[in-house]
């Protein structure tokens, strides 16, 4: 197409742009109130020629509503806005360079918290327009697709092995090994299955990058679907992110208008089709055979493995099921190559992990850094510390399912094997912090009741174990000061965990006893019989 | 199990007839009835039954199964408050009882108005900014008494508004 000098002139200035947040967190802030006022003013003075953007989040959770005006020397942050603040930053002067004005933070990726990430996966995400698929190739999109197309399956396959990714759920398993599987199938209908069911609390990574970066996610599903010969993918997506799901939804409707999504794909001979399914508030289904029942219309069981679903999965066919994250790495691992990605990381945990600071801390948001800080630089360095300002007790890392851990093992470096050796699980790298006031004897409780709550049902030391286990920690909590009593139902709590541990289905049941079993051997005192008083405090 | 009049049924039979040749249809059937009509009734189950030739009992089973369908008529606005660990760590255990009080229901229940139903939800993904509701689409995040107030003038205002 041919631009006459006076349209460039105009689309140089229409490059002048607001970005204001769409994403849930920055919502629940305030954002959209802060867009609408930048909408009105940008309408009202047109001279300005700038457009608003909804982008993602940058993660800087603190700061949102955070509004980013871009400057030729890059974008200027100011935040948190309200929206009243807006009049006065937005004018001529402010896609200039920075602008002397209270809320103004500087350049948003010269500060230090979002300066010193290693984003690969988060590249994108609070950049550009979610939804737009020119912004999205502008910015690096879909070179992974062109290069997986040029590809015979076993490439795509070889190349994903060599980055060393794994699994972001609890199990960390090698995507590579997982897409062999599949592979290795004979040629019939596969599916390519993404978990967007992340329930854990304190996780918030799929959702701020399914609302960021929709793009980058499906262009991880379609390598995958070109690497086993699979047509055919389903983002099986919580009901409890709504924005998400709209946002994924449009993505998915613009990506197929340009032809990245039906039928011959970029013009090859391949097709991939992919959908969005609504979980319905069972936290169950985020354990991947619960998820293909679910997917299948069904309640959402656990399955006995074997068959893996990478044999037999949704609808008895080979599966592919990955979480957002390892799917989403893999525009990235084909773009710039297997090894790129694998130099980041230590030990056998490779490339990078969203980490997501939350519960009582300062400095709420994401993190992406390669494996091996350690949990202490993470907590000060980016996370300043409790919300509450009072002294830190104890971090629960890995959902609900994780461990308590106290200080002396906050030295621990984020990598799956570490955290192992200390009894505790990375999952999908979510940071919960409490203050000093927490009751440990209460969560520890609390653990088993959600268990309680979210069991599927199908194995008895799931269902029946975490009933009891609420029993359990009640008469250890309530006991009448007689010693012997208390330790005997200490001792049959920790049965009950064993029990539930070795003998349960799935991580549900077999994970539940390590919340209980650190809050017990790291927090004993919480257990013993308190004054009222004291408790009360 | 409560059930619909004769034009909830029509709009129920509609929607299965869209969804019901889609690839495990159970779920998005189940979605699209509670997103018309608020709830799933009674006397929709022996029409989603025939539809994907399964038991009446088997779609029991999946509405009973998942926290988010339900078999009854909820208030005007449904309040979903998070009882994940971030929020316990910012205090949601005491908002969850100031909230069960002011609104004189307990989980699940339904005022006597029929403005406000109370459920628990086990993480909304507002982590950083906890404790967290949400109520319909919208969430809101770093939750205390006195927002939680204002957030209910606001819905009072809405519907007198919508009249």
């Amino acid at each position: 197409m041919n631009l006459s000098p006076s349209t460039e002139n105009s689309m140089a200035l229409m490059s002048r742009k607001i970005f204001v947040s769409l994403d849930t967190t920055a919502r629940s802030k305030g954002s959209d109130k802060v867009a609408t006022q930048a909408e009105n003013i940008l309408n009202s003075q047109p001279d300005l020629e700038a457009k608003l953007v909804r982008n993602g989040s940058r993660g800087m959770f603190w700061l949102e509503p955070l509004l980013e005006v871009n400057t030729p020397k890059g974008r200027v942050a100011y935040g948190p806005v309200k929206p009243e603040d807006v009049s006065e930053i937005i004018n001529q002067q402010c896609f200039n360079d920075i602008v002397e004005h209270p809320l103004c933070l500087g350049f948003t990726e010269e500060l230090p918290w979002f300066k010193s990430q290693q984003r690969l996966t988060f590249a994108r995400v609070g950049i550009i327009d979610p939804i737009d698929v020119d912004d999205y190739i502008n910015h690096g999109g879909f070179v992974g697709l062109t290069s997986a197309l040029k590809k015979t399956a076993q490439q795509i396959v070889d190349e994903v092995k060599e980055s060393g990714l794994r699994g972001r759920g609890g199990a960390a398993f090698p995507t590579g090994i997982k897409w062999q599987t599949v592979l290795d199938e004979p040629e019939q209908q596969k599916y390519i299955v993404c978990n967007a069911d992340e329930g854990d609390s304190g996780t918030f990574a799929d959702r701020m990058l399914m609302e960021g970066d929709p793009l980058v996610l499906i262009e991880g599903m379609i390598i995958a679907g070109l690497s086993v010969g699979a047509n055919q993918g389903y983002i099986y997506l919580r009901s409890e992110y709504p924005q998400a799901q709209r946002i994924l939804n449009l993505a998915i409707e613009n990506a197929q208008a340009k032809g990245y999504l039906g039928e011959n794909i970029c013009g090859s001979k391949h097709s991939f089709h992919l959908e969005v399914r609504l979980g319905a508030g069972a936290y169950i289904c985020g354990e991947e055979t619960s998820l293909l029942e679910s997917l299948e219309g069904k309640r959402g069981l656990v399955r006995a493995k074997p068959p893996l679903p990478a044999i037999e999965g949704l609808f008895g066919q080979p599966t592919v099921v990955n979480n957002v994250i390892s799917l989403a790495s893999v525009p990235y691992i084909l773009s710039h190559g297997g090894a790129s990605y694998r130099d980041f990381g230590m030990g056998r945990s490779r490339g990078t992990l969203p980490i997501q600071l939350a519960g009582n801390i300062a400095q709420g948001g994401l993190v992406e850094l390669a494996f091996g800080i350690s949990l202490n630089e993470l907590l000060q360095q980016y996370g300043k510390g409790c919300k509450s300002k009072r002294p830190m007790r104890s971090v629960q890392v890995g959902g609900p399912l994780g461990a308590y851990l106290p200080e002396e093992q906050w030295h621990t470096a984020l990598d799956y094997e570490e955290f192992a050796s200390i009894g505790a699980v990375l999952g999908h790298g979510g940071i919960v912090v409490f203050d000093d006031t927490v009751d440990m004897a209460a969560q520890a409780r609390f653990a088993m009741e959600f268990c309680e709550v979210e069991s599927c049902g199908k194995c008895t030391p799931c269902r029946i174990g975490s009933v009891r286990g609420v029993e359990v920690i009640d008469k250890i909590i309530k006991n009448d000061n007689n010693e012997q009593i208390r330790q005997d139902n200490v001792n049959l709590l920790h049965d009950l965990c064993d029990t539930m541990e070795y003998g349960s289905l799935c991580a549900m049941g077999g994970m539940t006893p390590f919340p209980v079993r650190s809050a017990l051997k790291y927090f004993p005192d919480d257990f013993l019989p308190q004054p009222s008083t004291e408790k009360a405090q | 199990m409560a059930a619909t009049n004769e034009q909830g049924l029509l709009q129920i039979a509609s929607i299965i007839e869209q969804h019901q040749t889609l690839p495990g249809a159970m779920l998005p059937i189940l979605h699209a009835i509670q997103d018309n009509l608020s709830f799933i009734p009674s006397n929709a189950l022996p029409l989603i039954a025939k539809a994907l030739n399964v038991s009446r009992a088997e779609v029991h089973g999946v509405i009973s199964f998942y926290h988010h369908f339900r078999s009854e008529k909820p208030g005007t606005h449904v309040i979903e408050v998070c009882r994940g660990e971030s929020c316990q760590a910012m205090g949601s255990r005491v908002l969850e009882e100031n909230i069960k009080q002011r609104l004189a229901i307990d989980y699940h229940q339904t005022s006597k108005d029929s403005q406000y139903t109370l459920e628990p939800v086990y993480c909304l993904g507002n982590c950083a900014c906890s404790p967290a509701i949400r109520i319909g689409d919208d969430i809101h995040g770093e939750l205390d008494q006195q927002k939680f107030e204002q957030i209910l003038e606001s819905l009072n205002t809405y519907s007198l508004e919508l009249k």
